[in-house]
């Protein structure tokens, strides 16, 4: 009996060659186990090996092999044939971001976003290391631990359609690690990330909430988001109503 | 962190279609929750007009509530009852997301925190009926 076959259309794009990306379709080998970025390494290696397409570590740490399976997008290294067949999977790069070639996106948008919100420890001072580590609680930790978990796969850009019509729109990821920052209480650089705050930043934002709904880490970006709605207003509040009890 | 940037020129750029709403079934609540406000917006102008109507007169108040009880007004209103409806669910909905809340050590679930506020909801619209069947009477 002939091994059961899935069919997988895959968006091709030829920088130079191609006016506008096509379509091209790809019977491969159905196997229970595999996921739909073995199938892609399948075509690579045995099929057309001109295809083009991210991946690196294929177990969901690394946030390389984001594209879009049936619209949705996903983590292709978690997305498995089973969930489709028999019907045919059609795999296209991330939406909202330009394409580089076939399933690749430039995402230098992204990380230019990513570091205006300075994802790391902000000191006023740093203190000697003889003197040891920043201390925190569990109780500290568990403010923010869920945002640390972020592998940057971009998914929650691809689903967050603010960002598609608004590309200046700072987007779920970013604001969602600085404000893992900001609510690291080890941290003291909130003001330093005043673009959280801007109209580019929260206020883009009117709260579909897809971008908690694909992320493949449960991280949360919606409730980031709206949360920091809430902290910024309070503290406009604050400041308004009690100008003397800034910090 | 500076790295080489493709070619801009060389980079394909897809546009979002205008129906991008109608691609998914929670983009498309989500336009039905944004859609939501111009309908209680409408409700609390029509609102609004019937208070000013008092201020005419007990004969100016009395026709115009009888123009709203034309078929075409209720069915106005019953719609905006429906989109109000909606509005408050989701509200409830994004609140459990936008305030967690703990008891001691442990994070209440969501879906608990909207049930809680949905039934407090209903409580008060049941006590503001009861109010209004008793005053009526």
């Amino acid at each position: 009996m002939a091994e059961p076959t899935i069919t997988l259309n895959v968006t091709r794009y030829r920088p130079g060659q191609d006016q506008a990306p096509t379509t091209q379709a790809y019977a491969v080998p159905y196997k229970q186990d595999w996921v739909v970025l073995d199938a892609l390494n399948h075509i690579k290696d045995q099929i057309d090996g001109t295809l083009s397409y991210r991946w690196s570590c294929r177990m969901g740490v690394c946030g390389s092999c984001g594209m879009m399976v049936n619209g949705t997008p996903k983590l292709t290294c978690a997305a498995f044939l089973r969930d489709y067949y028999p019907r045919e999977i059609r795999v296209e790069p991330l939406v909202n971001f330009p394409i580089i070639r076939d399933l690749v996106i430039d995402m230098s948008d992204f990380l230019d976003k990513l570091k205006s919100v300075k994802p790391w420890i902000i000191r006023k001072e740093e203190k000697p290391v003889a003197q040891g580590e920043y201390l925190q609680t569990p109780a500290e930790l568990e403010a923010f631990h869920q945002f640390t978990q972020c592998i940057n796969c971009m998914l929650c850009y691809a689903a967050c359609p603010v960002y598609g019509l608004e590309p200046k729109f700072l987007g779920p990821a970013a604001i969602a690690l600085g404000y893992r920052y900001n609510m690291d209480s080890r941290d003291q650089g909130k003001e330093q990330r005043a673009v959280i705050g801007n109209h580019d930043g929260i206020w883009d934002c009117t709260f579909v909430g897809e971008c908690s709904v694909v992320c493949p880490k449960d991280v949360d970006p919606a409730a980031a988001i709206q949360r920091s709605k809430v902290d910024t207003t309070k503290n406009w509040f604050q400041s308004i109503l009690m100008p003397w009890g800034q910090r | 962190m500076t790295g080489t940037r493709p070619d801009p020129s060389k980079l394909y750029y897809r546009k979002m279609p205008a129906t991008w709403w109608l691609q998914k079934q929670s983009y498309f609540l989500f336009m039905l929750r944004e859609l939501s406000s111009v309908f209680i917006a409408l409700f609390l102008l029509v609102y609004l007009y019937q208070i000013y109507q008092l201020t005419q007169g007990p004969e100016a108040y009395v026709a115009f509530t009888r123009r709203l009880s034309s078929p075409g007004w209720i069915f106005f209103n019953l719609i905006a009852l429906l989109f109000a409806m909606y509005h408050s669910v989701t509200w409830f909905q994004s609140t459990a997301v936008v305030l967690p809340v703990r008891l001691g050590e442990r994070l209440v679930p969501r879906q608990i925190v909207t049930a809680l506020h949905i039934g407090a909801w209903m409580v008060v619209s049941l006590g503001v009926l009861i109010l209004f069947l008793a005053l009526k009477g």
